[in-house]
Parts: C-alpha cells; structure tokens; sequence
C-alpha cells in the first residue's frame, strides 16, 4: 500500500499503447513528406501559427472553456444535492446520469437538432404556449449546449463522490462553532471537494476541446474548431504531418498550463489537507 | 440468437469473404442468396466515408477481398498501387452495364473496377419555398434565400459548385481559378444557414431549409418523403459519381470477390439493389425492370444530353492541400 | 421546502437529459426512414430490428467490448492510482502527464496512432485490438475517479488497522478498498459509458467481422440511420431502467424483511456520509 510500484503494471500498458504511439505522433509532426522522400522539418509548426489557424485555436479554447465553466455550475449542486439526503436511491439517480450517454451519440445529435430546429420540438412547444420561438441551432450556443449536454456526467460523478464520502463530523463541527451555511460551504466542503472538481474540469475540457462532430452537427458547420482541423489533416487532406503537429501544440500547451496550476495546487493541498 | 451468430462465425469449413460497404448500401438478403448459391460465407463490414475506408485499407492491417470506393478514391487507390486488377472475363455479367459507364476517365479500360451505383450533385429545393426556376448555381448565390441554403460540409463539392459557377473544372489546380472560388464562397457564407454532411437531408425533409448543394442518391432519398421537394442538374455542369467495386491487394479470396462482382450485376440482382437503396444503377438491364416512375425520373436518371458538360472528380494529390487551406479560410471567414 | 426544491434541480437537469432520448424514442415508432416527417406509427422497425444481422452482432460486440474494457480498466486502472497516490515528485508528475494524454489526444490522433502501432506489430486488426485501444483509453478515466478519492482518505487509517492487529492484506482489503468504492464505481461507470459511445477509435482499431454499434451507426449516415438503430436503443433504454426498477424493489423488499441491515442503517445517516460503495452496483449492474 506503501509502495509505488503498484504502478508497474500501468507503466508497461503505457509504455505500449500512450508512449510509442505518441512516438509516432511526434515523428509525423517534425517530417514532411514529398514526392522526393522524407525530410525533417519544422514546416508543419510554423504552419500552425499562422493567423487563420490561431484564429481557430482561440475560437475553441474559449468555447471548451465556456462549456467547462457551465458544466461545473451546473453540475456541482446536482453533486451535492445528491450527496445529500433529498434522494435515498443514490446509486439509482447516480445511474441516471450515464444511461442517456449509453444511446448512440449520433443519434443522440441528431435528435437535438430535431429540438432545436426552426420547427422543431422546442419552438413548438413554446409557440403552443405562446412565447416567443428560439433559433440557436447553428450558433456557438447550440454548440455549447451540446458540449454541456455530453461531458456533464463527466463533471458530476467524480464531484459526487470525492463529496459523498466527505465526514459529516467535520461538516458539524463548522456548524457548531457558528459558521453560517456559506461559510461552511466555501471553507469547508468546496475545499474539501478540490480533488473531485479538478477530476471533473480535466474529463470535460480536453474532450470539449478536440470533439468535432458536435461543432459540426450543431454548429452547421460554420466555424471549424481544432478537432475539425485535425481530423480534417488526417482524414481528407492526408496531410498526417501537420495533423500530428497541432495535436502535439496542443498537448504542449495544455500540460504546461496544468503544471503551472499543480504547482500552485500541490503546496496548499499539502498544508491544508495533511 | 446472437450466439448462434457468434458459432457461425468461428466455423471455418467454408471458404470466406470478406466485403467492406458503405453502411446500409445493399438489400442483405442479397448477402444470404449468394451465401447459398455460391456456398461461400459472406464477411460483411461497413464504412461511413471513403477517406476513414482508405486509412484502414493502406495501413495493411485488414483484410478485405472487395471494396465499394468512390471514383475519386479509386484513382488515388489505383495511382498507390492498392489494387488488384481485375478480369472482365470472369465477370460475365458485365455485358449488362452500360456502355457509357464503362471506360470512364478513372478507370479507362476497367481494369480495376466495375461501377456499382453512380448519381450526379445537384440542387434539392423545395418548391413551396422556390418561386425562381433551378437551373443555375447562381440560385445558391441569391439573397433572396438568405438563410435557407445548405451547403455541404465537404471540401471538393462545396468548392467545386463554386468552380462550376464561375465556369471553371471542377477540377482545376489553377490557383487563381481557387483563389476566386474561395471569395464566391466567402461572399456566399452569410446567406448559408448551414454547411452539413448527412443530416441535410432529413432537414430538407422537414421543410427547414429551401435549398441544398446534393448528391442525387440523397435527392432520391429526400424526394420520397416529401412530395414537394424537386432536384434539378444546373445548366453550367455537375459532378457525376460513381461508386464502384474493386479488390484491394493482397485479397486472399479474389476468386470469391469476382463472383460477388458477378452476381451483384445478374440483373434481377442488381434490381433489387437498385430497388432497396433508391440510387441509380448502371446496370442496363436492371434498369428497364425498375418501375416506370423511377425509370423515368430525371434527378435519378437525367438524360444524357444533360450530362454532357458533367466531370468526374479526379485525385488532386498536392493540390489537395490548396483545397484545404482555402477551406478554412472560407469557414474561419 | 428545501429538498424540494434540490430534488426539482435534479428533475429539470434529467429533463435536460433525457429530452433527446425522448425524441429518439418517438422517431423509433415513425413510419418513415427520415426524421423529417411523421409517416404514422409502426412497430416495424422493432421486428426488422431482430432479422438484421449486423446489427445484432454489432449489439452483441459492443457489449462484450464495453464489459470487459471497463473490467479490465478499472483494475489496471485502481492499482495504478494507488501506485501514483503513493509516488512523489517528478515521477508522479510525469506519470500524470502521460496518464492525460489520451484524453487529451484527438481521437483520431489516438486512434491512428495506435492502428499503425498494431499494424507495425503485426497483431491482427480484430477483437484483441479493438479490446486494447478500449482499455487504453478508458484507463486514464479511471484514474482520474478513484485518485480524488484517495487524497481524501485519511491517511491515518490503514495504519490504524494494522495496530488494531489486521494483516496488510485485510487493512487493504476492509479498509482501503470500501473508502474509495464509490471511485472505483465512478471510473467504471464512465469507463463502460465511454466504451458505448465510441466511434473513431473503435473504427480504426477493429478488424473484419468485428463491428460495434457505433461503427453500425455512423456508416449508415450517408443513406439516413435506419430507424432499426432507434428501436434497439429504445429497447436497452427500456431495459436498463427495468433492470433498475427490479434490483430496486428487491432491494426495498430486503430492507423491510430488516435482512439489508446494511441498507437500513444507512438511512438514518444524515448529509455527507451516506454512501452507496456496498450496495450491489459493482458486482451486479456494471
């Protein structure tokens, strides 16, 4: 229990199937491949930073972000109502949140685009009811109602359950020397619930960050985002070089802004929690 | 039921093949017939584009004795050397298919291909929406339809009906003709309600939009179920397609795989096909058989008059990148 | 009027979530292939639903992919959350790293890479790949459930155990692994969902005659879903939450019999200390 080689296992896997592919990955992303062979080359990195490609990196970074902020808004209550005592069948409302994730994600897709088309079930609904029709399919809120739709559970069930197993002892305590349910919330539960909610922000970001069918389906299209990019390198230009490359500024990118927060993270965590 | 499946599958007595399809793009009963008649086991996969199809057959890691590419695919296959050739000989059945679908720029003496089903790319409109007469790209470009044209989420098309309305190839590698067709398209994005792919059908059939860049085989699809949608080849020109049957290198039942060439083209077969999927067959004899109606629709089956100005694209290679590039310019526009 | 008022949030949210499965439901009885119209009502997808081969294996493959992906996942996975949770420094934070990438990583970057890493291999394009790819990227989701789990237990535990005079086996045994159980169950839950759900990465690491639902579905995008799919996953929709109700009742009716004493006890627990680790969630349902 003591010992960290419990990982070895998990080490060989990912030496497998994470670290050579992602060998791979950066050979493709430093050669270029012409008629005349293969050469190494930093074309495909230069190539990103170009303004148009910029463009769409800004673009989905703050729609992911957007998606992940509202996940969290929405999706914390739903994790402490549930760690409350307002429902006894836990594991049952636990299990509602994955079943509708368990259809097919097309089908899925599609069937809000059958909601939120002009005529759709939506504007039909509120039109019978005599408000005012809503268009946003095709409009980044579209998208973003997709993103929140998908990776919620995501973002609820790791929260739930670092807060279900949370000491209510401690929680009283707070309450018994005289701090206001606010209080006790922002000093002691939330804090308590970091290690969930980071769990949480890492499993709906980075998906949000690189799903292209959902900007596809719900965006019409109209914006392309990093994962249509990517996807569109690989699959129908065939261009697996500069493909490769973007996913790689990307993974640069994310794990250096992740280690920038551990850093921040990690010393309080020691001092708080232990 | 799904074990007995999972038995079937591990016996290994009968000699196997193994077919890689566009999802849902034969009658499966087809599949069983031939399983009996020719007593060969039928291993059958699908795919959802032809770029995904191709990935998985250049890797090398699959096995597949037949594939149905598209015309564009095929050449960039055939250009890689990924095919077998094939012998017309053995395919008896070939006699039935058109002449003018035989021999065509992509594969000039079907050495390695057969066509399978083929449809041109048009405009799907709906006729409650559409007072003007279609026949024209330039209805595409007009503002009286702001937000109720689709367009397709796809690189080649998209761009080619740019090309075709300024009167250029489709395939063309001119930059400057590119150039010019990127700022058709750019100009043209506010009044797109959306870029799709699949799912632009199904909203033509709900009536959300008035009219939509289409391959006639989705046309054919839309138009059955709503009466009021109507699809029309413009004047200037329009993509023919094809999807065909070709065997990958390296087939190991490449005897199995001209037998299913063959009786995929037996033309009460080829029927039934025709029948099941609603595209168009090249296959002649089969064709005389479809019921009049669909026999003489001119968005399945226009006339040949019509199709004198159509191309069939080609592989680009390089120039592909040039495609993609104004692409995203249009869509980061 | 406070725990109504909770319970209506999670309501409106469930509407949220299950509005578009509603939608799907509905078109499964449309006597039309599209979406876009209302052709009547059939059950004729239903019955066509059972006569179609590939979509029965396709059900029977996702299944069997998704069971023992997450399995498989959720070991590999918990041990190595212990082992990381009990690492330090750099090798801690290198293993995170890694640990990220795949969920991190464009499916399609994840999926190529790994078809070519097979392909190199000379390994089969076929089930053992498809199961591979699957376990490896539903790991890091496992991992990312339990480890939360294990920097709240208390630290001090597993060595009050030993005092009390249980073995290193039992301490781990009785006492870590009931702590961070509801975890454990999270990182399969997400591990099984995600398995379902995947398309890219089961499409390019599968072979011939191995298919799953997804793959079955997206092919057919081009010539319109056939609405057989929105039978089937009528069908297993109805029957996951038949499933639920039955374990449920039982469940109920042991509890009053004062048998699930475990169940009872637990009633009287007020806020954050419930749990549901215990129940029969892991061995059972999943």
């Amino acid at each position: 229990m003591r010992k960290s080689s419990a990982m070895v296992p998990y080490l060989i896997w990912m030496a497998l199937f994470i670290v050579i592919p992602l060998l791979l990955v950066v050979y493709y992303a430093f050669t270029v491949t012409t008629p005349e062979g293969t050469t190494w080359s930093f074309e495909n990195f230069t190539r990103f930073f170009e303004p148009i490609y910029l463009r769409v990196l800004w673009r989905s970074l703050a729609l992911a972000l957007i998606s992940t902020l509202i996940c969290l808004l929405l999706g914390y209550p739903v994790a402490m109502i549930m760690a409350g005592n307002a429902f006894s069948r836990k594991n049952v409302i636990m299990l509602l949140f994955v079943v509708p994730m368990w259809m097919n994600f097309l089908l899925r897709t599609y069937a809000w685009l059958a909601i939120l088309e002009r005529n759709g079930f939506l504007n039909v609904l509120l039109s019978s009811l005599s408000l005012p029709r809503l268009n946003i399919l095709y409009t980044n809120a579209a998208v973003i109602l997709g993103m929140v739709y998908n990776f919620l559970p995501f973002m609820v069930l790791p929260i739930y359950s670092v807060l279900s197993k949370i000491d209510k002892g401690v929680v009283e305590a707070a309450g018994d020397l005289g701090a206001n349910s606010v209080k006790v919330f922002t000093r002691v539960i939330f804090p308590l619930s970091l290690p969930g909610v980071v769990s949480g922000i890492t499993m709906v970001f980075m998906p949000a960050l690189t799903t292209f069918v959902i900007s596809r389906l719900l965006g019409g299209g109209q914006f392309t985002l990093i994962g249509n990019l990517i996807e569109q390198q690989f699959l129908v230009v065939g261009d697996w070089g500069f493909g490769s490359a973007i996913s790689m500024v990307m993974i640069i990118l994310i794990l250096l802004s992740m280690a920038i927060m551990s850093f921040f993270e990690d010393e309080d965590k020691e001092a708080t929690l232990w | 039921m799904i074990l007995s499946l999972v038995l079937s599958g591990c016996k290994q007595d009968k000699p196997t093949l193994h077919v890689y399809n566009w999802g849902d793009y034969i009658d499966e009963s087809i599949l069983e017939e031939f399983e009996k008649e020719m007593g060969i086991k039928v291993v059958y996969d699908t795919f959802a584009t032809n770029e995904d199809m191709y990935v998985k057959i250049k890797s090398g890691g699959s096995s597949y004795d037949i594939i149905f590419p598209s015309d564009y695919m095929l050449t960039r296959m055939r250009e890689e050397d990924m095919l077998e050739k094939i012998d017309l000989d053995k395919i008896p059945n070939h006699k039935y298919l058109e002449s003018r679908f035989m021999g065509t720029e992509f594969d000039p003496n079907n050495e390695y291909s057969l066509p399978y089903m083929w449809g041109t790319m048009g405009i799907l409109y709906n006729t409650t929406m559409v007072d003007d007469k279609v026949d024209s790209w330039d209805i595409l470009w007009d503002p009286k339809y702001a937000k109720e044209i689709l367009m397709l989420d796809s690189q080649r098309d998209s761009i080619g009906a740019a090309l075709l309305k300024l009167g250029y190839s489709l395939n063309t590698l001119d930059p400057q003709e590119l150039t010019e067709a990127g700022n058709l398209l750019k100009q043209q994005k506010p009044l797109v309600l959306a870029y799709v792919v699949d799912e632009g059908k199904d909203k033509m059939v709900a009536g959300e939009a008035a009219l939509a860049l289409t391959w006639s085989g989705e046309a054919a699809y839309a138009r059955e179920e709503n009466e009021d949608l109507a699809y029309a080849i413009p004047k200037e020109g329009t993509n023919i397609w094809f999807d065909v049957m070709a065997i990958p290198k390296g087939a190991k039942n490449k005897d199995g795989a001209l037998k299913f060439m063959d009786f995929l083209h037996r033309p009460d077969i080829s029927l039934r096909n025709a029948e099941y999927t609603g595209y168009a067959t090249p296959n002649s004899a089969a064709k005389v058989m479809l019921p009049e109606e669909v026999r003489n629709d001119l968005g399945s089956y226009p006339e040949e008059e019509d199709l004198v100005n159509a191309e069939v694209f080609v592989n680009l290679g390089r120039t592909l990148k040039e495609y993609d590039r104004i692409w995203t310019e249009v869509k980061a526009h | 009027m406070v725990k109504f008022l909770q319970r209506c949030y999670v309501y409106l949210i469930f509407v949220f979530l299950y509005m578009p499965i509603a939608v799907l439901m509905v078109y499964s009885f449309n006597d039309s292939r599209s979406r876009g119209t209302w052709g009547g009502f059939t059950l004729r997808w239903y019955v066509e639903l059972f006569q179609d081969r590939t979509i029965m294996t396709s059900l029977y493959y996702t299944l069997l992919i998704g069971v023992s992906a997450s399995l498989i996942a959720t070991i590999i996975g918990t041990v190595a959350a212990l082992g990381i949770h009990n690492s330090r420094g750099w090798k801690k934070k290198l293993v995170m790293n890694v640990t990220y990438i795949p969920v991190l990583n464009p499916d399609i970057v994840t999926a190529i890479s790994l078809m070519i890493l097979f392909v190199f291999a000379r390994v089969r394009l076929g089930f053992v790949t498809l199961l591979l790819a699957h376990i490896t990227f539903n790991i890091p989701y496992v991992i990312l459930s339990v480890l939360p789990k294990l920097r709240q237990l208390n630290k001090h535990l597993y060595e009050a155990a030993l005092d009390l005079g249980a073995t290193p086996g039992q301490a781990f045994w009785k006492v870590i692994i009931p702590e961070i159980m509801p975890g454990i169950v999270t990182g399969m839950l997400l591990a099984f969902t995600l398995s379902i759900d995947d398309f890219v990465v089961s499409f390019f690491t599968t072979g011939s005659g191995v298919s799953t639902l997804s793959i079955t579905a997206y092919s057919m995008a081009r010539r319109g879903i056939n609405p057989k799919i929105n039978a089937l996953s009528t069908i297993m929709f109805v029957f996951v939450l038949v499933l639920l109700v039955i374990v449920n009742i039982r469940q109920e009716r042991e509890h009053k019999k004062g048998r699930g004493g475990k169940n009872g006890s637990k009633r009287q627990d007020r806020g954050y200390s419930s749990e549901f680790g215990d129940s029969q969630f892991g061995s059972e349902w999943v």
